[in-house]
């Protein structure tokens, strides 16, 4: 059992979890993630790590709720305890010294970017970190970055901070560089990685996406996490997360992610208590997809 | 035995195990098999020959007294036969369940040439229930400690063996689980109906009474690799099965609703999916299911199906019924379900719709040829036979092969190129010191029974070498 140590909803709909996981703290690296479930006869689902303390023995998670699972995490508060935090699992985001990498983010991903971005910049490289929202009072720990990034450049949808737009406007934040970036790397939404991906393909710029489908075990055993990459098949949980964004078959990756939705959303209709947050805002985000 | 025991005239009733009715059953996920009575265990326990020199115990993989514990049954002495049979056997509930008799014990008995073969299974099984109701399972007392320390990984039938027989040698023996319920494929993987969970937990409940430490959702290899296991601990036992789904490689096999039978047995058993929604897990309805494959994992995953309120559901195989590897009674099983099977059948491509959904599979019709290197009859293409059935669900159950998340993370164990682990067949000694290994991961998928076999092997070299 690991206990929750702080729990915290940091903007509408996202979330903050800090779990007592010493082993998974002293063991994890940027990128990698843990499967949690909230519960006995809870599901297992798969979240990046943003966070962790090998001294304290924490990690931190942070995630949008978006059915039943994420639902029961969100209500947890510290003190309370998960029935299964598994890993770290999935292969750590390559590092090295690329020169300037250029981190786009949204959703989740600007937790899970945050300690990618942190040794990156530790390696020598300049970092130009993008977030994307629906509003500027969607953002979220924008300060951690502040140290850590040489730019932070926000889209918006309403155009209330940064460039307005969504992330097809990626294509003019880089034109805005002095010089294109050597690498991207895209933590977030499905939509989000896609998008990037399919923009920079075109500017050639490398582009590393962080994958997000659903698993059971994470150990490459259920093989629900297949993705096409470069035409072959591949498991998300022990092949990736990471991918050539460039070479992942978008198309087949949202509808295997999609696979769900319709029983997710009965979450929404049968659950007692009501979702930490009304239904009305999921349905205008598009981040479930 | 005198004589005078053996039967005196040869009985070639084999008494049939009571089961729910066929038309009860696919609608529950309650168990099939309902099992002996004490009456018709001791009768079919009568039917033993006793012969002198027993071929069944020949056929068995870990050499079962067989005559010796039926014998004490048919004097109504089951504490006696279930003592018997655990000085072998340490999972006998589960191996009179899931073992295929047919092609081991069973198939060696000397009633065989007569088609009344006595069965060993069921009353291998009733010994196990009834020792589990009757509540009299002894905990043998704590040996004295050697101080010696042991990291088993892996709670399947190899990790639980080999963990059972080392705590019994005083040695302090930790397992280490990568999900969050031990008991490896008898947990994920075979179904309630097939194997009541609360039998394995049993099993698992067992030995952790005998002192074993289980620990759950640890992956050996992420949370800790074996190199930093091997810091610890005097000696690692690697039992991590077969887990790593086989596809077919053809065009269609990401769309929805296709699955691993890894993937929809979980979701099933190890997720409680089949309590929907009131279990957390989702799983879809389908209406029409096919499975791929004609393996005990294909009538698993046929029959879950049906369990699950699909109208039809079909096993695709492309040899014919009688080279069907499933145990015999699953298909028997199966059939009186109402799964439908199309055999000599070979799926070429799947067709789904515009948001990637499973519409139809294409299919081409095969014939028998030559036997091939399994001795097996091999299944030829018929040319122009290609025909599209629709179906909305694919279960495909054409097999796995060992993980490779252990090997890939520890240098110098070696592996052969079907990615299992060199290991000695007699005591498990891979190409590691200290390290050991036994079961699927050593042999590719195969039975429970060789599984346990060879997690005894490593248990005694393991003990010797700790000595």
């Amino acid at each position: 059992m690991n206990r929750v140590v702080q729990s915290e909803m940091l903007v509408p709909n996202m979330h903050l979890l800090e779990i007592e996981a010493p082993e998974i703290a002293s063991k994890i690296k940027p990128g990698q993630f843990v499967i949690l479930r909230s519960e006995e006869e809870g599901e297992r689902i798969p979240l990046s790590v943003a966070d962790w303390d090998k001294d304290k023995g924490t990690i931190t998670i942070v995630f949008m709720e978006a059915g039943a699972s994420t639902g029961r995490l969100a209500a947890l508060a510290p003190g309370a305890s998960v029935a299964t935090c598994v890993g770290p699992l999935g292969n750590a985001t390559e590092i090295a010294r690329f020169g300037t990498v250029m981190v786009v983010a949204g959703c989740y991903g600007i937790g899970s970017i945050y300690p990618v971005v942190r040794d990156l910049k530790n390696h020598g490289n300049t970092v130009v970190t993008v977030m994307e929202a629906r509003s500027s009072y969607l953002l979220y720990w924008t300060n951690r970055f502040v140290g850590l990034s040489d730019k932070i450049i926000p889209i918006t949808r309403d155009g209330s901070r940064g460039y307005k737009g969504h992330v097809t406007r990626l294509q003019d934040v880089i034109n805005g560089l002095s010089s294109p970036p050597d690498r991207i790397i895209v933590n977030g939404c499905t939509y989000l990685m896609a998008r990037t991906s399919e923009i920079t393909k075109g500017m050639g710029i490398p582009t590393v996406v962080n994958l997000n489908p659903i698993m059971i075990d994470g150990t490459g055993m259920c093989g629900v996490c297949r993705v096409t990459v470069t035409g072959k098949m591949k498991f998300a949980c022990v092949d990736g997360p990471e991918f050539d964004g460039h070479e992942v078959d978008w198309k087949e990756f949202l509808a295997r992610r999609k696979q769900y939705v319709d029983e997710e959303a009965l979450y929404f209709k049968r659950s007692e208590p009501a979702p930490v947050i009304a239904k009305a805002l999921h349905k205008e985000g598009k981040c479930q997809a | 035995m005198s004589t005078e025991e053996r039967p005196k005239k040869l009985d070639l009733n084999r008494n049939d195990m009571p089961r729910q009715p066929p038309e009860i059953r696919r609608h529950n996920f309650s168990e099939v098999a309902l099992g002996y009575t004490q009456d018709l265990v001791m009768a079919e326990a009568k039917r033993c020959m006793q012969c002198k020199k027993p071929r069944c115990v020949t056929g068995c993989p870990v050499e079962i007294d067989i005559p010796g514990f039926v014998s004490f049954v048919t004097k109504g002495d089951f504490a006696s036969g279930i003592k018997k049979l655990k000085e072998k056997n340490c999972l006998p509930a589960v191996c009179g369940r899931v073992c295929p008799q047919e092609s081991q014990c069973e198939s060696q008995c000397i009633l065989k040439n007569k088609g009344a073969e006595v069965a060993i299974g069921r009353i291998e099984r009733f010994l196990a229930d009834w020792e589990a109701a009757e509540g009299v399972v002894e905990i043998p007392p704590r040996p004295k400690p050697t101080g010696k320390k042991i990291a088993v990984v892996g709670s399947g039938p190899a990790g639980i063996t080999v963990a059972g027989d080392l705590i019994l040698l005083g040695h302090e023996v930790t397992v280490f689980e990568a999900l969050h319920r031990a008991g490896g494929v008898l947990t994920y993987g075979i179904p309630e109906f097939r194997l009541p969970k609360r039998i394995v937990a049993r099993e698992v409940d067992y030995v952790q009474k005998l002192g074993v430490n289980v620990v759950t959702d640890f992956v050996v290899g992420k949370t800790r690799t074996v190199d930093e296991l091997l810091e610890e601990y005097d000696a690692i036992f690697i039992g991590t099965g077969a887990g790593l789904p086989w596809f077919m490689n053809i065009p269609g096999e990401n769309l929805n609703g296709v699955y691993s039978a890894n993937e929809y047995l979980t979701r099933m058993n190890l997720m409680q999916g089949y309590k929907f929604p009131n279990s957390s897990t989702p799983v879809k309805r389908h209406t029409r299911v096919a499975v791929v494959g004609g393996g005990n994992v294909a009538m698993d995953s046929a029959r879950t199906a049906l369990r699950r309120g699909a109208k039809e559901v079909h096993i695709i195989y492309r040899r014919s019924m009688n080279e069907l590897p499933a145990r015999h009674e699953e298909v028997e099983n199966a059939e009186e379900e109402g799964v439908i099977f199309s055999v000599l059948t070979l799926p070429l491509r799947y067709i789904g719709d515009e948001d990637g959904w499973l519409q139809e599979i294409e299919c081409m019709k095969m014939e028998l040829g030559e036997p091939d290197a399994s001795g097996r009859r091999s299944p030829v293409e018929i040319e122009g036979s290609n025909f599209t059935v629709k179906f909305d669900a694919l279960v495909c159950a054409i097999g796995n092969s060992p993980n490779p998340l252990i090997p890939s993370t520890t240098a110098g164990l070696q592996t052969t190129k079907r990615g299992t682990l060199v290991a000695d067949p007699e005591t498990g000694k891979t190409t590691r010191d200290r390290i050991w290994a036994g079961g699927d991961i050593v042999t590719g998928a195969a039975t429970v029974i060789l599984a346990m076999g060879a997690g005894r092997k490593a248990a005694r070299s393991i003990h010797a070498y700790l000595s």
